[in-house]
This record gives structure tokens, C-alpha cells and sequence, in this order.
């Protein structure tokens, strides 16, 4: 914070002129990319705007057609909406129908190399949402609007954001404007321009220089790839379940297989995903064994995005703002949960306060700093996560523990609601943390460290499949 | 099996009178009523159907549930709980502008009612 204000005195003061730095009716707002985070700013502030009389005018810069199948109309992420985000658009009234949920998920089921357990929700709720961000994997059937990227755009398209198709490639900033131009030389200025490019995009680099003091945020390679099953396959071998892996190989934090309409998503994530370590997790026992004769099925589309592991050093200045993965995301976890917060943040800041470095100082990096605060907690929990991995005894005690809660009826199930948060990135790392520190937590932990390695594991519940030595 | 939350058939009760709850639910497809059951006989007070929600009471207060909420057909319901709603709200308090408007409309609703109720009288009560 103290960078900032030195940041502020010195570099900002001279455009930052509060009076002349809020939008009025007629404004022109630029929004560099149609994702959720873009297309969800534009819904939000248009909606706020209305509330106060303020007529506003978006256009939404956005190359891509989500409606194409394969990379064309892809974002390229797992396609999860958590439990969290689930909750909070129904609450905003933002229903998203059975064409755009590929699959309502109601279990987690983890898979370790002592055993596979499921995890089930509360009352056995369909609570998490697998979705497609572009039209379907390439060789998919071609259908109608299915992708989330497409039904949010829509969103913000019947609420009066114009899309255009084209890329935007530059951006030129005066004290009182910002002009935009395009691959195709077409150019416009706007009094804001918000940049929902997301990470994967050079746009952002435009920024990050001496015109702007934006420093970028870091990244490290994902790997995402679709199995072509068909559905009766996908409903009889994985059901309405997201499997997850907790393995013991260097550099994988967290692996998944997420069941849609005719395929299957796996998302591995970890540090710096490459070719070795994709081979040495697909002829993983515990990943093999998720499909018939325990052969995995040829990969119908893959890819391999980056994603931000870190907040941009700072996502704004006069007239720009980055939202989205461009600006800051939680990590590894709830990525569209992070776009919504931030979009929805910087809309208040505009609509409610200015668009000056200090409005967004004061009402949109609070909101950032503390996903990037829970964030550093974020590693110390994937950091002990990665320990338990390591060790043998350690994730008998966890797979112990959590088949014994689930197995049961109490009200209280610790390990399972850890787990649960970890995997749907549903509850912030700080209490995800806090609930660990728990002395009933730690007694039950040790209890199952000792009791787990004593005996041999035995099954605990009809979904909890212990593996001997 | 793409649907979101939870499937309750013709007749079932979702939220019971008098139990005291600690969520709320949007109704994601179809339909659910809402019945009082005080008086030994059930009063449909209204309808309601996809993304209307019922149950915000029990996120302000740990009350008892005021009516009983039964699907109407085939309805699939969608749970908010409390503290994901607080902590939501903690962060964005715009969060609450919907749960606030829909409170509004019942109480104008019920007001309108009321003076019916008292230029009718009781005789006329349904």
C-alpha cells in the first residue's frame, strides 16, 4: 500500500484529477475481451448504471466466436463453476440452464494410492457445475449456445453491451481519453477501457511499461486435455462425481477428471506442467483404473494454457483496469469465482466513484490484495498438501480419516469439509487453514496417523475402496 | 442430469413450518408453493417459479420457517446456504439488492392484502 501512495505521488497525481475521472451519461466504456470477467463487468455495471439514472455505452472487443467448437471458441480452462460462484449468481438471479451445464456435480471422489473415497455434498446436491467455455472440443456434435463464455456474453448483450469482433491489439491513453486500435486498423476512444484479456494474452504486455505502471502477474503451465467416452459410458464409470488425484509425483499439485455431455475434461495442475510429468501421471494406476480395462482413450483435444499464480503489481491506473486472470485469480481454485469478484468490483468502483488510479486504489485493489493475501496462504496449504502427497503413512491417516467421516453420520466431518474446500475452492485458504488448526481436527489426525498405520486399511464405506501394499 | 441442486417430486415438502432452517433456495426449473398450515387446513399463499427463492428469512434470523414450501410437479431447487450468503454479502453488500427488492414486493403485497382483509372482514376470508 505504501508503493502505491509513492506510486500516487509521483507518477499519478498529474492525471488524477477526481472531478474530471467519473463517468457521465453518454460515456463510452471499452471492455478488451468477451470472457466471463469482460462480459460479466459489462452486465453488472450496465444493471448499476440503470439504478442511477447513468446511460452508459460498452463495446465488448472480442475476436473469438464461443459458438465454434475446438480452440477457435475456447477460453481454454477445466470449465468448473464452484460452489461458491453457483450460489452467488443464483442469489444475483443469474440462472444458468441445462444447455449450458454440461453436468450438475454432486460428489467428489479422490483418488490416492491407499484407497478411493467419495466425498458428497449436503443432501446430495448437485452444487458445482461442469460447463464447456467454448462450444465443445473439437470432433464434438455441433449443437446450439452450450458454452458459458457464450451464454455470459449473450447476458451482457441483452442488456445493451455491443460486441465487436475484432482484436485489439493497442492502446493509447490522454488525460481525459483512451483510444483502442485493432489488428484491422479500426480505432475508437472511450473514457475507460477494462481489460479482461485474461492471461494468455500479449494485450496485457501493452501495459506493463514505462506509459503504465503495471507490473504482470506470474504464470506457470496447465495442461487440459478431453477424452471422447459418450455419456452412457461417462454416467456408468464416473457418474455425477469430479475425480481427483492426490498422487505422489514431483511437480503435480492437484490432477481431475470432470465429467460433461459426450466427454471427459482432465485438468492437471501444478508447477510447470510438461511433457514428462503429463506421461508419468497418465501411466498412473490410480488414473488408468478411471476407464474400461484400465486403458486410457486418445485425447480428441488438448492444450496447454498458462494460468496467473500471482496478482498484477498494480491492476490499474487512470482510465484502465484489469480484471479477471489479466488483474489477479484465486490459486489454482474457483478461477471464475475470481473473475466474477473482481468484475463485479471494478463495475461498483465505476459506476458508484470514478475511474481515476485513486478511486480503483481505494475501492478495487482491497478486494485484489486480499485474494493475493489468501493466496500466499493458498501455498502454505498446497505446500503441506504436497507433504501428505509425499508420504506414505500420512495419506493412510487422511484416506482413514475422511472414509471413517463419510462412512458415518456426525455432523461434523473436519477432514471431508478440508478436503471439499480445497477441491471446489468454495471457502477462502485463510479458513480453509483456520478449520486444520482445529484441536479436534489435529487430535482426530494424529488418532488416524496412528490407527492407520497400525492396522492394515480396511474398507470403511460402501464407496471407500482400500488399496493394500 | 445436467440440472443444478436438488429434484423434489409433485407434493414434496421442501422447507417444512415450524422447523428452523439456515439457507435459502432458488427454484432453478419449475414450480414450488407456498403453504401455511396453521390452521389445521392448507392456505397456498403464492406460487413461485424458476430463479424466484424462498427461505431468506433464515439468513437474517435463526427463526422458525413461517410456511411450508411443497414442489408442484416436478421442481428442482437450488440451496443458498447462510454463511456462503454472508460471506458474499460481507464482500459485496450489493449482494443482498435482490433478497432486499423480493422482501419489498412480499411486504407491499402482504400490505395490499391486509387492507383487503380489514374492508372485507374476517367473513370473507378465503
Amino acid at each position: 500500500m505504501r508503493g502505491i501512495r509513492r506510486r500516487a505521488a509521483s507518477g499519478w497525481t498529474d492525471l488524477a484529477r477526481p472531478d474530471g475521472h467519473s463517468l457521465q451519461d453518454g460515456s463510452r466504456i471499452a471492455v478488451i475481451g468477451g470472457g466471463p470477467a469482460g462480459s460479466m463487468f459489462s452486465y453488472f455495471l450496465l444493471n448499476m448504471a440503470e439504478s442511477i439514472d447513468l446511460d452508459l455505452n460498452i463495446d465488448i472487443y472480442e475476436p473469438r466466436h464461443f459458438r465454434h467448437r475446438g480452440p477457435a471458441g475456447c477460453n481454454h480452462c477445466g470449465g468448473i463453476v464452484s460452489e461458491s460462484l453457483l450460489q452467488r449468481l443464483a442469489t444475483e438471479g443469474i440462472h444458468l440452464p441445462s444447455h449450458v451445464v454440461q453436468r450438475g456435480m454432486e460428489s467428489y471422489t479422490l483418488h490416492m494410492d491407499v484407497g478411493t473415497v467419495q466425498l458428497s455434498a449436503p443432501g446430495l446436491e448437485k452444487r458445482i457445475a461442469a460447463v464447456y467455455r467454448g462450444n465443445g472440443p473439437r470432433e464434438s456434435e455441433p449443437t446450439e449456445l452450450i458454452s458459458f463464455d457464450g451464454y455470459l456474453q449473450q447476458m451482457a448483450g441483452e442488456r445493451g453491451a455491443r460486441l465487436i469482433h475484432r482484436m485489439a491489439t493497442g492502446l493509447e491513453r490522454t488525460a481525459d481519453h483512451v483510444t483502442i486500435r485493432c489488428a484491422d486498423g479500426h480505432s475508437d476512444t472511450y473514457e475507460l477501457a477494462v481489460v479482461a484479456t485474461g492471461i494468455n494474452s500479449h494485450f496485457v504486455d501493452l501495459l506493463c511499461g514505462p506509459m503504465v505502471p503495471i507490473r504482470r502477474p506470474e504464470k506457470t503451465t496447465t495442461f487440459i486435455c478431453e477424452f471422447h467416452l459418450g455419456r452412457p459410458l461417462i454416467e456408468e464409470i464416473l457418474g455425477d462425481s469430479m475425480h481427483v488425484f492426490l498422487l505422489d509425483i514431483p511437480g503435480l499439485e492437484f490432477a481431475a477428471l470432470i465429467p460433461k455431455g459426450d466427454f471427459v475434461t482432465l485438468c492437471m495442475l501444478g508447477d510447470e506442467i510438461d511433457d514428462a510429468l503429463i506421461e508419468h501421471f497418465f501411466a498412473a494406476e490410480e488414473f488408468r483404473q478411471c476407464f474400461p480395462g484400465g486403458v486410457v482413450p486418445p485425447r480428441a483435444c488438448h492444450c496447454l494454457p498458462r494460468i496467473n499464480v500471482s496478482t498484477a503489481r498494480y491492476p490499474f491506473d487512470d482510465r484502465i483496469v484489469l480484471i479477471g486472470d489479466s488483474g489477479t485469480t484465486r490459486l489454482f481454485k474457483d478461477g471464475l469465482g475470481a473473475a466474477y469478484r473482481t468484475a463485479k468490483a471494478a463495475a461498483r468502483t465505476v459506476a458508484f466513484h470514478g475511474v481515476s488510479a485513486r478511486d480503483f486504489e481505494q475501492y478495487y485493489w482491497p478486494l485484489c490484495r486480499a485474494i493475493d493475501v489468501d493466496n500466499r496462504i493458498g501455498k502454505f496449504v498446497f505446500s503441506v498438501s504436497g507433504l501428505i502427497q509425499k508420504m506414505r503413512f500420512t495419506r493412510r491417516a487422511v484416506f482413514r480419516m475422511t472414509a471413517t467421516e463419510q462412512a458415518g453420520d456426525s455432523a461434523r466431518k473436519r477432514m471431508s469439509e478440508v478436503l471439499w474446500d480445497i477441491f471446489s475452492g468454495s471457502a477462502p485458504y485463510r479458513e480453509i487453514l483456520g478449520r486444520t488448526l482445529h484441536p479436534v481436527y489435529i487430535g482426530s489426525l494424529l488418532w488416524n496417523l496412528v490407527a492407520g498405520n497400525l492396522q492394515p486399511p480396511r474398507q470403511q464405506a460402501p464407496r471407500a475402496e482400500s488399496r493394500g501394499h | 442430469m445436467a440440472g443444478l441442486g436438488k429434484v423434489y417430486q409433485n407434493g414434496e415438502i421442501i422447507v417444512r413450518q415450524g422447523e428452523t432452517g439456515n439457507c435459502m433456495y432458488v427454484v432453478q426449473d419449475g414450480q414450488v408453493e407456498a403453504v401455511d398450515q396453521s390452521d389445521d387446513r392448507d392456505v397456498v399463499l403464492r406460487t413461485l417459479g424458476r430463479n424466484d427463492f424462498f427461505g431468506e428469512m433464515a439468513l437474517f434470523e435463526k427463526d422458525m420457517r413461517t410456511v411450508t414450501i411443497r414442489a408442484v410437479g416436478t421442481a428442482r431447487v437450488l440451496t443458498i446456504d447462510r454463511k456462503q450468503f454472508l460471506r458474499g454479502i460481507h464482500e459485496d453488500p450489493s449482494l443482498a439488492m435482490r433478497v432486499i427488492k423480493t422482501m419489498s414486493h412480499r411486504i407491499s403485497d402482504l400490505t395490499g392484502k391486509l387492507g383487503k382483509y380489514e374492508q372485507t372482514g374476517p367473513a370473507d376470508r378465503p
